[in-house]
Order: structure tokens, then C-alpha cells, then sequence
């Protein structure tokens, strides 16, 4: 299994192909995307490869983190995510992904947090159908009825859905068509919605329910074969 | 201009380049070429009525509503102004109204739907001249 990428979402739009299609959009940037550490199974017992994504400004990152960073030699990052990978795929710690990691045309899992609505009752929370607006309805309009027996079973059972937080929790989109990649720009544009507001974080990773992509860069679409060691160069030259 | 407005902006300046879009307001009457598949085969079909409304400005999300009587039952479509189904738009006629939304149209029929054609139409600018 490859690993997947950290993308912020910056909105939706909508394309028209050259086909004649017209295709909804959500666009995910990759920034600064690069690998940060690797988990192996001599050290930790499994592997993985930890991601880094967007630039955290020095004074904002905290002393053991700024430990790490500097031990991968990479810059300071805003958000830091694991990825299990097989062993044949660990991707080197510095190397900076690229949008070309995913293919046009392939299906991807987008994983966010969605927006927070905060305590919503059972209509918004479970689109329950609310009591009658007449016929002696009084005050409970949005109300939702009864929730379960009598005296048999006595009780309400758990797990009934009732009013209570919706929102803000983290929400996986399977099987999402990507429509275009631009690897100058690091963008990912995907159909359909992604959980999330715009600005925030979401992880994208090869579709769990579809075979493979055939011909996907492996172990990863890093950006450019010598790129990792320029910008090592390039961060042992800024410290 | 953030990143979504600039592929917005890269993708209209694309599509004005390979269909340019005709200067024409709400109470003009217009033919849209509009290309149909059927299977395999495309073709292009005529609809000719009159512009009702315009919504979404100069955006790549654009859209105008043609009107016409068809049958004596009045049809209404709407159209993305840069939609790849548009083949392309020509103004048959020029009409002089005082609203941007002419939904007042859908509650007459006949004499009283008549709009009166303009007569000191100016183009706004050469390049936007048909």
C-alpha cells in the first residue's frame, strides 16, 4: 500500500473538460509536502512513514519538536501525519511529494474533519420528520416523538438516535475520481465534495475499494529524483 | 488572487478564446446552437427565443435563460454561458426593455409578450462586436 498525501482544501469550482464534460471540483493543495520520519520494524515494530505538510513558523514549534525536525533535516511543519506503508514502500525522510503522486483518472479515499454544527436536534442531526404543524401540535413541532416502548421493554434503548453535537468529526469520502493534477502548483483536484471547511486538513490515499493504479509512481511522486538532496543541501546551507 | 480564482480565470480565458460569446442583454432574441449526442453520433440543434435573464456576470459560472413558445406551451432553458453543450449564440434581434429579469413575460401571451426591438444598439467595443 502507497502512502497517501496531506492536502489542504482550498474550495470547490467546477471544470469543463475537453470532452463536453462539465466535472464539480474540490481542489487540494499539496504545500511543502515532505517526508519527516519512518517508522520501521527494527525500531517500532511496523512501518510507516510520517508526513509533513505547510511551514510552521520556528518560535511556534515546540523544543523536542524542533528536535525531530532538525534530525530529519526538514523545515519546521505545520501538520504532521502517519501513513502505514508496506517495507517496499518507504519513501526516504526529506523527500518533498508531489501532485503527480496520484494519477488522472484513478479513485481516491479523502479523509477530513467535518464542519462543527454544533448541538443540532433530531431533524438537522438524522433528517427525523418532526410532528405535525397542526392537528393539536403544540410547541414540539421539531421534536422527535416517541423513542421506544412501554412497559415492555421499559426502557429506551442505547444507541437511539437522538439530538445531540453534530459535526466536527473525521469523515472518510471513498472512491473519489481524480480529475486533474498540476504538479507546478501542487494541486489535486478531485470530484465531488470533501469533508471540511475550505483551509482545513484532509489525507488522501489510493482507494481502498479499487484495485491499484497501474503505473503510479512507486514508492511515491516525489519531485524529482534529485530534489531530496537539494533541499537537504539547501537546509544545511539555512542553519 | 487566490488559487481558484486563478483556475477559474486560466479556464474562461480558454473557453472565450475557442467560442467567443456574442454582447447581448436580456429581451434579445437569440438562436443557441446546441450540440446533442445521440449514441455516437452529434449534431446541432436550434433554439431560438427570447434572453430572460442573465445571472453570474462575467464568472465562468454564467448562465442565461432563453424563453420561447413552443406549441403554444411556453418552454424555458437555462444555459452555462460557457458550457461545452453551447455551440454557439447568435443574436437574431435586439429588444428594448427596462428590467434585467423579464419574468413578468411568463404571465402574458401573444400581443402583450411583444418586445419592441431596440434601434440605437451600439456595439461597446470593437472586440466585443459579433
Amino acid at each position: 500500500m502507497r502512502t497517501g498525501v496531506i492536502a489542504k482544501k482550498l474550495g470547490m469550482t467546477r471544470l469543463f473538460m475537453d470532452d463536453g464534460r462539465q466535472v464539480p471540483v474540490t481542489v487540494l493543495q499539496l504545500d511543502r509536502l515532505q517526508v519527516v520520519g519512518q517508522r520501521t520494524v527494527e525500531k517500532d515494530g511496523y512501518t510507516a512513514v510520517t508526513l509533513g505538510a505547510s511551514a510552521a513558523k520556528a518560535k511556534n514549534v515546540t523544543k523536542p519538536m524542533r528536535g525531530h525536525f532538525a534530525a530529519a533535516n526538514v523545515e519546521p511543519k505545520k501538520k504532521l501525519v502517519e501513513f502505514r506503508v508496506s517495507e517496499a514502500e518507504l519513501v526516504e525522510v526529506g523527500a518533498e511529494l508531489s501532485a503527480e503522486h496520484f494519477l488522472v483518472g484513478q479513485h481516491v479515499d479523502v479523509a477530513g474533519t467535518t464542519i462543527g454544527k454544533g448541538f443540532a436536534g433530531g431533524i438537522k442531526r438524522h433528517g427525523f420528520g418532526g410532528l405535525r404543524a397542526t392537528h393539536g401540535v403544540s410547541v414540539s413541532h421539531r421534536s422527535i416523538g416517541s423513542t421506544g416502548g412501554r412497559q415492555d421493554p421499559g426502557k429506551t434503548f442505547k444507541n437511539k438516535r437522538m439530538p445531540g453535537h453534530m459535526g466536527d468529526v473525521r469523515v472518510t469520502v471513498q472512491n473519489l475520481e481524480v480529475v486533474r493534477t498540476d504538479a507546478d502548483r501542487g494541486l489535486i483536484m478531485v470530484k465531488g465534495a470533501v469533508p471540511g471547511s475550505k483551509g482545513g486538513w484532509v489525507t488522501v490515499r489510493d482507494a481502498v475499494k479499487k484495485a491499484a493504479p497501474e503505473g503510479a509512481p512507486v514508492p511515491a511522486g516525489v519531485k524529482s529524483a534529485a530534489a531530496p538532496a537539494q533541499a537537504e543541501a539547501a537546509a544545511e546551507g539555512g542553519e | 488572487m487566490n488559487v481558484i480564482q486563478q483556475i477559474e480565470a486560466e479556464q474562461l480565458a480558454k473557453l472565450k478564446a475557442a467560442r467567443p460569446i456574442p454582447d447581448f442583454a436580456p429581451g434579445d432574441t437569440l438562436r443557441v446552437n446546441v450540440n446533442i449526442r445521440e449514441g455516437d453520433r452529434s449534431r446541432v440543434q436550434a433554439y431560438e427565443g427570447v434572453c430572460i435573464a442573465r445571472s453570474g456576470g462575467e464568472t465562468l459560472n454564467a448562465n442565461f435563460t432563453v424563453r420561447k413558445i413552443s406549441y403554444g406551451e411556453g418552454v424555458e432553458r437555462v444555459f452555462p454561458l460557457y458550457g461545452p453543450v453551447i455551440a454557439s449564440i447568435e443574436v437574431v434581434r435586439r429588444g428594448r426593455v427596462r428590467r434585467a429579469k423579464l419574468y413578468y413575460l411568463r404571465e402574458r401571451r401573444g400581443k402583450s409578450a411583444r418586445i419592441v426591438e431596440k434601434t440605437n444598439y451600439k456595439p461597446k467595443a470593437p472586440a466585443a462586436a459579433e
